[in-house]
C-alpha cells in the first residue's frame, strides 16, 4: 500500500469525525421532548381520539381530513366516543393546542420532520 | 436468435397470466373499493350554483365593497404590481368583459363602464380538463374548486381559462409588501396560499358549508338589495331563475362553449 500512513491517518480522522456526536452526547440518546398541554387542552381531558391513537395517527387523520374537507365538502368528524368536530387544523386542533412551539414543533424538530402545513395554514399567535 | 414463434407465444401467454395474478387482479376482482371510501356524503342538495349580477343596481362603490370583503375573508394579498397581482374578484370595463358585444356605437352608459367579474364556475370548465393533477375540478354542485394541497403550479389552468379568473403566486403571499397589507393575514380562520400555487374564487365553498352566503353577495346586498344574487340554477323557483326569467341577461364569451354560470342583467 503506497502512502499507507496517510490513508490510516485519514481514516482515523474521518471515522473520528463521524462518531464524534455519539461521544459528545455521552453515548446517550437525546431525551424525547414531551408535548406540553395548554390549560384548555388539559381541561378537555381527551383529544378527538385517545392519546395513544393521536400520538401515532395524528398525521394520517390530518391527511384524511384535508382531502375530505376540500374534495368532498365533508367537514364533520365523528369520534369513536360519538363527539363531533369540525375537521380543521387551524380552527379545531390549534384552538386547544394553541402552544404550537411546545406542542408541535418540539417533537417535530426532535424527529426531524418538517410538515409544510404552516406554509399556508396560519399558526396561532403565541406569547413566547 | 434461438426463439421461434411458438416459444415466443408461450412466454407471452404465461406473462399475461402472471400479470393478471399480480396488480391487475386487484383491479379486476376487487373493483370500486377506492371509490366507495371517497364518496362518503353527497356535497349538497344543490345541482348547480350560479350567480346573477344586476348591473342596473351595481355601481363602483358596491363593487369595491365586494372585492374588499372577498379578499379580506380569503387572505388575498395586495401585491402592488399588475404582473404578480392576485385577484379572486375584480372590476373590468365593458369592452374587456364582453369583447364580442362591443362595437363603436355602443351606448355611452356602457362605454368604459366597470363590471364585476370573477370565476364563472363554468359548466364545461376548460381549466379542469387541462389540470394534470386534478387539483382543480368541478364539484357535484357545479363549483369549480381548487385543492391547494395538490396544485403543482404548472399554470395550465391559467392558460386554459378564457376569463383570466386565475392568479399565480409568484412569491410567498405572506411576504407581500407590508405597507399595502398592514394586517395580513386578515382572516385567521382561513389559510393563506403558498408560493407556486394557482388560486381563484371558490364561490365561498367554506361559507356555504356553514349555511352562509358568499362574501361578495353579503357585502353587495348590505348596500343594495339584490344587486348580486346567488342560488341554484337547477331549481326553477329559485331567486336566480326568477331574475333570469324576468330580465334579459348576458354571459361572458358564451361563444367559447364553456357555459358560464354567472349571468349579467344589463
Amino acid at each position: 500500500m503506497y502512502d499507507g500512513w496517510k490513508i490510516v491517518i485519514g481514516l482515523i480522522i474521518g471515522i473520528g469525525l463521524l462518531i464524534f456526536p455519539l461521544f459528545y452526547n455521552g453515548l446517550k440518546a437525546a431525551k424525547a421532548p414531551e408535548p406540553e398541554l395548554t390549560a384548555k387542552a388539559k381541561e378537555a381531558k381527551e383529544c378527538i381520539e385517545s392519546k395513544s391513537f393521536m400520538r401515532t395517527q395524528h398525521m394520517k387523520i390530518l391527511d384524511r381530513w384535508r382531502n375530505e374537507v376540500v374534495r368532498d365538502a365533508n367537514r364533520l368528524y365523528e369520534s369513536t366516543s360519538g363527539m363531533r368536530f369540525d375537521k380543521s387544523l387551524q380552527n379545531t386542533c390549534m384552538d386547544c393546542h394553541s402552544n404550537k412551539s411546545k406542542f408541535c414543533d418540539q417533537c417535530h424538530n426532535y424527529m426531524g420532520v418538517v410538515p409544510y402545513c404552516w406554509d399556508c395554514h396560519i399558526e396561532p399567535k403565541e406569547n413566547k | 436468435m434461438g426463439m421461434d414463434r411458438r416459444r415466443f407465444l408461450k412466454i407471452a401467454g404465461l406473462s399475461a397470466v402472471m400479470g393478471l395474478g399480480g396488480k391487475a387482479a386487484f383491479d379486476l376482482f376487487a373493483p370500486g373499493e377506492l371509490e366507495a371510501s371517497v364518496k362518503d356524503v353527497p356535497i349538497t342538495a344543490v345541482k348547480k350554483w350560479g350567480m346573477v349580477v344586476d348591473m342596473s343596481k351595481m355601481d363602483d362603490e358596491i363593487m369595491e365593497k365586494c372585492i374588499e370583503a372577498c379578499h379580506r375573508i380569503h387572505n388575498v394579498p395586495n401585491i402592488g404590481n399588475l404582473k404578480d397581482e392576485i385577484k379572486w374578484i375584480w372590476k373590468e370595463i365593458y369592452e374587456h368583459t364582453f369583447p364580442g358585444q362591443h362595437h363603436q356605437y355602443v351606448s355611452e352608459a356602457y362605454h368604459g363602464r366597470n363590471f364585476l367579474v370573477f370565476c364563472n364556475h363554468c359548466t364545461n370548465p376548460p381549466c379542469c380538463r387541462v389540470c394534470p393533477t386534478k387539483a382543480t375540478w368541478q364539484r357535484e354542485d357545479g363549483i369549480v374548486m381548487m385543492d391547494q394541497h395538490r396544485c403543482i403550479g404548472c399554470r395550465f389552468c391559467m392558460a386554459a381559462c378564457p376569463f383570466g379568473a386565475r392568479s399565480f403566486n409568484y412569491g410567498d403571499p405572506r411576504k407581500a409588501p407590508k405597507e399595502l397589507n398592514p394586517d395580513f393575514p386578515t382572516n385567521p380562520a382561513y389559510p393563506t396560499r403558498t408560493k407556486g400555487v394557482v388560486e381563484k374564487c371558490n364561490l365561498c365553498a367554506e361559507r356555504l358549508a356553514k349555511g352562509e352566503v358568499p362574501a361578495c353577495m353579503e357585502a353587495a346586498n348590505k348596500i343594495k338589495e339584490d344587486s348580486l344574487v346567488f342560488g341554484d340554477l337547477d331549481d326553477p323557483d329559485s331567486k336566480v331563475r326568477e331574475l333570469l326569467r324576468e330580465h334579459y341577461s348576458i354571459r361572458r364569451k358564451p361563444e367559447l362553449g364553456t357555459e358560464p354560470n354567472i349571468y349579467y342583467i344589463v
